[in-house]
């Protein structure tokens, strides 16, 4: 079956002063239905980019330099401005990092999410209300038939982010993009937001791109996984794999740093220093051509200094690495 | 480790029954005023060197309990003893004088540091302040810190926005350590930042710890974090603490169960987090701090509830070795199994 999202060959730049800088490059990743892509990385290595990009969504000085974004067959990428609004509520749809700049605090959420529902799918006023309410009880908020009345400030932050995965999923998309959805949140909401969207995909069976931090979310939600490294994927494959066998320095470094709860007879023999990566990702505009994990690498030899970027190599069915040296220091 | 009481000179920060109250205003127009209980009777003691943490939910009181305790917001009620003074009722020039002696770093690094300054007066402010040190050895005192956080010594002719999220926490950890603290409260100091930087900075706290004696506050709904890193934990719920224990205690048999609704949703992915999630995970957002109903406050959401629970406040009790919990049913209901094997 094709996959409901290919992305193919993707690159992003900027445009500065001093010319043009790469953001994303040479991204490659297909989702099909019901499944769930994560996209990890630390902060700055493109994930939100990868989300706008597909969207169409990019900030001004970003533009898309080379691939396609294929949703349903379709290039998005080439889509006219007309064609666009459509795939945007019918067939895309995103959930941003920070709910509340993405709500209208002038308007009730009932009406937000009405007006989702009566652009897309030509409903009037009262069965929009109707719906709306729906979907306010599908996505488990108590006492919907009031607080389809309510305004975002009058909502808690993990209502909030509620009510944007019941806009998103008002019309019924192909494909979900959820940039970041509990980082706001604390650690009760974000199991129920969680569960909740594991759920409803399994109602609607729509493909999910779920950009995240918290490894711990990729391992329980996701059935692949691609990790960004400054712009580049350096490690892609099955979320079982690559969370069992992580094969990059950099991965294998993100995993470590990870200060997992141990209960039980376990939580008697904690450590209590944790692994670090040293150094930052590099800022736009100071990557190299070389591995751009170079810098921080511990494994780093002068095979790594004097050639480019190595390319993702298919170790099996369920990985790629992007690693000059993964054979050798596979653990 | 040894369960003994710890002696009176071990205990930097000793509070006793801290509530703080915030106007809500008024139910109905002839109705009383309203009040929110942010913070409803907290007692601990912080041992010297050692790092207390608190968690719970977001609006449990974790933040308004550390600015009570420094002096930031006016306490309701209640002592607060630091250093074998009660610093609850100084003003003036005494208070300003406490004030070196406790500091804060924000989740935010961001809204917290005036983005018109250098980063170099950013962390000299509080010494020219509080008149710490002749200016020539302020200066030194300065770079010296920015070294210990590890910024480059060019670090202090940059603004904040020059920073990358990672260094401007490290920016303000310097500028709380500047006017040689005792006890510096931590409130969501990593939340915001990605796990790499979040361990960079957890261990540059640990390593300042060892070598200054410093004592923190750690503020934060990461159980994990939580866990690495602190000595003592106490659980709050709706303005009480409902369990207090040693980390290792608390962590291989918590006792309360809206601790048990914090653990499962922190497990590891696997088995054991999904048994933990069905059986113990609590649904909807907790009831309102503006005149919290009697009795037990986790009444509304506990699925162990009983009719005494409605009616009666559980006080926080001792249950075992420096162990406190407050639950009426404490030894009743049956614990869970952390062991993973099904
Ligand atoms: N509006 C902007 N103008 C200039 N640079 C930007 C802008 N937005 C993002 N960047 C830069 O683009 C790169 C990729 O950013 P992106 O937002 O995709 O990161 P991210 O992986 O989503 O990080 P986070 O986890 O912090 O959200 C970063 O180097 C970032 O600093
Ligand atoms: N200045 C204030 N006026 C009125 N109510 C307040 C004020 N500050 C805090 N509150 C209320 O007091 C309660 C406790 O808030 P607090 O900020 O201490 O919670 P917290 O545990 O730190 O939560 P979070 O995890 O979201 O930071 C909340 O219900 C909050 O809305
Ligand atoms: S290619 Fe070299 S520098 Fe890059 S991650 Fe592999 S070992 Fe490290
Ligand atoms: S006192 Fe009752 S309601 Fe409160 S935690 Fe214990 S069993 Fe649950
Ligand atoms: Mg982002
Ligand atoms: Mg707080």
């Amino acid at each position: 079956m094709s996959p409901v999202l290919s992305v193919q060959n993707l690159s992003v730049a900027m445009k500065g002063a001093s010319g043009i800088v790469p953001v994303l490059e040479h991204l490659s990743f297909d989702v099909a239905q019901g499944k769930t892509m994560a996209l990890v990385g630390e902060s700055g290595c493109g994930k939100s980019m990868t989300a706008l990009a597909i969207m169409r969504l990019l900030p001004e000085d970003f533009v898309v330099t080379s691939g396609r974004v294929l949703l349903d067959g379709e290039n998005v990428l080439a889509a006219a401005p007309q064609a666009l609004r459509g795939l945007r509520g019918n067939k895309m749809s995103m959930i941003f990092q920070e709910p509340m700049t993405a709500l209208n605090p002038l308007y009730t959420v009932g009406d937000q999410i009405g007006e989702v529902l009566r652009q897309h799918r030509g409903l009037g006023r009262r069965d929009a209300t109707e719906q709306a309410i729906g979907f306010l009880k599908a996505v488990q908020i108590p006492a919907a038939e009031a607080r389809v009345h309510a305004y975002p400030h009058q909502l808690s932050g993990g209502m909030r982010q509620r009510v944007m995965i019941a806009m998103a999923l008002a019309c019924k998309p192909k494909l979900l993009i959820a940039d970041e959805p509990t980082t706001a949140l604390d650690v009760t909401v974000q199991a129920q937001i969680f569960d909740l969207l594991s759920e409803l995909q399994d109602d609607t069976d729509t493909a999910i791109v779920l950009i995240t931090h918290d490894l711990g979310a990729v391992a329980e939600l996701a059935d692949d996984v691609a990790v960004l490294y400054a712009g580049r994927c350096i490690e892609k494959g099955s979320s079982q794999e690559v969370i069992a066998h992580a094969r990059h320095p950099y991965t294998r470094g993100l995993m470590a740093c990870v200060p997992h709860l141990h209960l039980g007879p376990a939580a008697a023999n904690v450590q209590r220093e944790l692994e670090e990566i040293p150094g930052m990702v590099p800022p736009l505009g100071a990557r190299g051509a070389e591995c751009a994990f170079l810098p921080r690498c511990a494994f780093a030899i002068d095979v790594c200094r004097a050639q480019p970027q190595p390319p993702l190599d298919v170790v099996d069915a369920h990985a790629a690495v992007s690693c000059w040296r993964h054979r050798e220091i596979a653990p | 480790m040894s369960d003994a009481w710890p002696v009176a000179a071990d205990i930097l920060l000793d509070v006793n029954d801290l509530v703080v109250h915030f106007p809500a205003g008024r139910r109905g127009m002839f109705g009383k005023p309203s009040k929110v209980h942010a913070v409803d009777g907290v007692s601990f003691r912080v041992r010297r060197g050692t790092t207390f943490g608190i968690v719970g939910e977001s609006g449990s009181g974790k933040s308004t309990t550390a600015q009570a305790v420094m002096r930031l917001i006016p306490a309701t009620s209640g002592q607060i003893v630091f250093g074998g003074e009660n610093i609850a009722g100084f003003q003036g020039e005494r208070l300003r004088q406490a004030r070196r002696k406790f500091q804060i770093v924000f989740q935010d690094p961001f809204s917290s540091l005036d983005p018109r300054r250098r980063a170099g007066d950013l962390v000299r402010e509080p010494l020219d302040l509080l008149g710490i040190g002749s200016p020539k050895g302020r200066d030194a005192r300065v770079s010296r810190l920015l070294a210990e956080v590890g910024l480059p010594p060019q670090a202090a002719d940059l603004f904040p926005h020059q920073f990358s999220g990672g260094q401007r926490q490290r920016l303000c950890i310097a500028r709380a350590m500047a006017p040689e603290p005792d006890l510096i409260v931590c409130d969501e100091a990593v939340s915001a930042l990605d796990v790499a930087i979040q361990a960079q900075i957890l261990n540059l706290l640990k390593k300042l710890q060892r070598e200054r004696g410093l004592t923190y506050i750690f503020i934060s709904h990461d159980l994990g974090v939580i866990q690495h890193f602190c000595d003592e934990i106490a659980v709050m719920y709706l303005g009480k603490i409902v369990e207090q224990a040693p980390a290792p205690v608390f962590f291989s048999a918590p006792r309360h169960p809206y601790s048990w609704s914090l653990v499962a949703a922190a497990a590891p992915p696997g088995p054991l987090r999904t048994r933990l999630k069905a059986q113990f995970l609590v649904k909807g957002d907790p009831p309102s701090p503006v005149d919290p109903p009697p009795g037990c406050r986790f009444a509304q959401r506990c699925p162990f509830v009983i009719e005494k629970c409605r009616e009666e406040p559980p006080v926080l009790a001792v249950t075992g070795p420096s162990h406190f919990v407050a639950c009426h049913r404490v030894n009743e209901i049956e614990a869970p199994n952390f062991t993973a094997s099904d």
